[in-house]
């Protein structure tokens, strides 16, 4: 944003300043991320930078923090890592098909009483988590599901679907209805019409959708903290222990590793946004 | 003509118009039953179990279903008077079975919530009470304690009787129904809730105001910048937004704490003296700064979206026609972004309203908001109906909100990313 020659010196420096407050805002945002590598690399067993680190000295510098993560006695990340991979992994398959299914009918034109059930099937992102958690565990408790990976994963498909159903809808609100009707009047049935042409146009959508469902499961800890038992204990509910009792250099490694997850999803979701615009662009 | 032949048919001699309403049917109930499976699982796994949490809340079969006989003694007693003898009686009996199933406990901590001190007497009695000999209750209870002499712990015991209540609620913001059945609002020192509300109502009223100007500028930004700039930028608001909510809290409790980043910038920049460094942490502060990053982007990304799409060339018409850039600002390009205001607002405001993890962590004992007064409730004192209360109540502010968003943007409006 150059600005022309003919700016005066009072909306130059007025334009800069706004630069400045710009900057200030992204560094804000993006700063305290950067905190947490350079300290999971510590040698020490403090959460500041020591002396060593300030001069770079290479022995103030290790990786036994990733070492404890992995190989620790008694340490609880190999099963939470296991246990959240599972929950999430079931629990975004679960809101996928459930999301999907319902976004295709609430695009349809002809479905009744649309924003009140689009109103309904939102609500899980909408209400807050401490009351969703609540209500989740006394179904749970009733039910027997409680202190269950199948009960987690079930809470997760409901806390993840308004995600699927917000993409795939926002995916479908460009969607060409006649290919579908082409597709039938050449004898196709609706199947074999949503396996082959749909399904495709939709996907990054479904994927989007997808990945939000399993962020949102991954990083779940307000319901997994009234529903899990010892066996169900995942990444997110070790970190809360420990952000609660002790922080250790541990969970900055752990920590660690979580944004270079996220990094991988942001890609991910950002190559698809951008694909899905492309398409959509060309449906227009 | 009558209008009977007037009428188009299909080939199969149905009327048009039948024909093209019963194929929109066939069309609703097909779109209706693909969103039947996740209405049904969402209604029978949320939205039931939200209303259950209502008739828990209202609850208090407990003490009546503990003390049935006396109760239904109790039904000709007036309360004014000590209670005839069968109402004695009726409560040995029923007490009598609480001590051998060792449920008493419940009973002696449910009623000394109702009067102070009657824990004690209880307890008296649960030992007292293998000695009593048949009839003339009364007169035995009567000599266990003095205070079975007076009247108002029989007045508190019948005050349990219904079996629902809205006491909880009446809790909930500080309030409770006293000897009298009046309701009356508790010793100043103990409005511990009402404190609770209003902090809960003001972090989320900051937290929404503070990530508004912050996210404006750069939504701004964002929005003008060429295509290849602001897709980096972006990364910088969308990694945070991709980010564990547990990693980006803990990053700011390496931050804040008194020998972090941030007190060493302070003490830097001569602004405290090093033995002198503020408490950054387990306060509000600490809630304000964790909360408004870790919402910020939920702000950034409505007004981007709408800002994307005012054309730069209506701000140059403005200027154009004699404006100064801050007029055009205000009179052209703010009115143009008040339906992304509302709606990042709308969305900030409702997230933090119910904002449980971060005030856990960073807040301490100063900082905490009303979601974790009912995780406390939920999980250390086990009243689960007063957490249910509160939850609801905090359920209907978020229900209101929603329902202004929903009028104002309209939920399909919704954009992620």
């Amino acid at each position: 944003m150059a600005l022309p020659k003919y700016t005066e010196p009072h909306y130059r420096i007025w334009h800069y300043f706004y630069l400045f407050v710009c900057g200030c805002v992204f560094f804000f945002l993006i700063a305290p991320l950067f905190v947490i590598f350079p300290l999971s690399f510590n040698a020490e067993e403090f959460l500041v930078f020591t002396d060593g680190m300030k001069r770079l000295d290479p022995d103030a510098f290790s990786t036994r923090w990733y070492k404890d993560m992995v190989y620790g006695t008694k340490n609880p990340w190999g099963l939470a890592a296991k246990n959240s991979f599972i929950i999430a992994i079931f629990a975004t398959i679960g809101s996928i098909i459930l999301g999907t299914l319902a976004a295709l009918g609430l695009s349809s034109r002809h479905m009744p009483y649309k924003g009140l059930i689009m109103a309904t099937l939102i609500s899980p992102m909408i209400v807050p988590l401490i009351i969703s958690g609540v209500a989740i565990f006394f179904f749970m408790a009733k039910v027997g599901l409680a202190a269950t990976h199948l009960g987690i994963i079930l809470a997760h498909i409901i806390l993840g679907t308004p995600f699927v159903v917000i993409t795939v809808t926002a995916t479908l609100s460009g969607f060409d209805h006649s290919i579908t009707r082409a597709a039938s009047s050449l004898g196709s049935n609706p199947f074999n019409t949503f396996m082959k042409i749909t399904l495709p146009l939709i996907l990054p959508g479904v994927i989007s959708g997808g990945l939000f469902a399993f962020v949102t499961s991954f990083d779940e800890v307000v319901v997994v903290l009234f529903l899990a038992g010892l066996d169900n204990t995942t990444i997110p509910i070790q970190m809360w222990t420990g952000l609660r009792e002790q922080l250790s250099p541990t969970i900055l490694a752990v920590a660690t590793c979580l944004i270079v997850l996220s990094v991988l999803i942001l890609v991910t979701a950002e190559l698809l946004r951008r694909r899905s615009e492309r398409l959509r662009g060309i449906n227009r | 003509m009558s209008s009977e032949t007037g009428k188009i048919l299909t080939t199969d001699g149905i009327p048009l118009e039948e024909s093209l309403k019963q194929a929109e049917r066939k069309n609703k109930i097909k779109a209706f039953l693909l969103v039947t499976p996740l209405l049904l699982f969402l209604i029978i796994t949320y939205i039931v179990p939200i209303a259950d949490m209502f008739s828990r809340s209202i609850d208090d079969k407990m003490v009546t279903n503990m003390l049935p006989k006396t109760y239904k003694a109790m039904e000709k007693w007036d309360g004014k008077e000590l209670p005839p003898e069968e109402v004695f009686e009726a409560f040995y009996l029923d007490y009598k079975i609480l001590v051998k199933n060792k449920t008493a406990g419940k009973l002696q901590t449910q009623l000394n919530y109702e009067k102070n001190g009657f824990k004690s007497v209880l307890k008296k009695l649960a030992r007292k009470q293998k000695k009593f000999e048949e009839g003339n209750y009364k007169e035995q209870i009567m000599k266990v304690h003095k205070r079975w002499r007076n009247v108002e712990y029989w007045r508190a015991i019948k005050r349990r009787a219904p079996a629902y209540t809205y006491s909880k609620y009446l809790k909930g913001v500080d309030m409770y129904s006293n000897e009298d059945g009046k309701i009356v609002q508790v010793a100043e020192d103990r409005r511990i809730h009402r404190i609770l509300w209003s902090r809960t109502l003001e972090v989320a009223f900051f937290v929404t105001l503070f990530c508004f100007l912050m996210a404006y500028p750069i939504a701004h930004l964002l929005a003008t910048l060429p295509m290849k700039y602001s897709n980096l930028l972006m990364i910088c608001v969308l990694l945070p937004f991709w980010t564990s909510l547990l990693v980006r809290t803990a990053s700011w409790m390496i931050l804040l704490q008194q020998q972090g980043i941030v007190n060493d910038f302070f003490v830097w920049i001569g602004l405290v003296t090093d033995d002198n460094r503020p408490e950054m942490m387990y306060n509000k502060t600490g809630t304000y700064v964790a909360m408004t990053q870790i919402l910020l982007p939920f702000m950034v990304l409505p007004l981007y979206s709408v800002m994307k799409t005012i054309s730069p060339s209506l701000m140059r018409a403005g200027k154009s026609l004699g404006a100064t850039p801050a007029v055009a600002f205000f009179k052209v390009y703010f009115p143009l972004t008040i339906p992304g205001i509302g709606a990042g607002c709308l969305l900030v405001f409702i997230l933090a309203i119910g904002y449980y993890i971060t005030p856990a962590l960073v807040g301490g004992a100063s900082g905490t908001l009303i979601s974790n007064q009912i995780a406390y409730h939920m999980k250390s004192t086990l009243d689960w109906s007063f957490a249910s209360a509160m939850g609801l109540m905090l359920l209907t502010g978020v229900l209101v909100i929603y329902w202004i968003y929903n009028k104002l943007v309209g939920v399909d409006n919704i954009k992620l990313g």
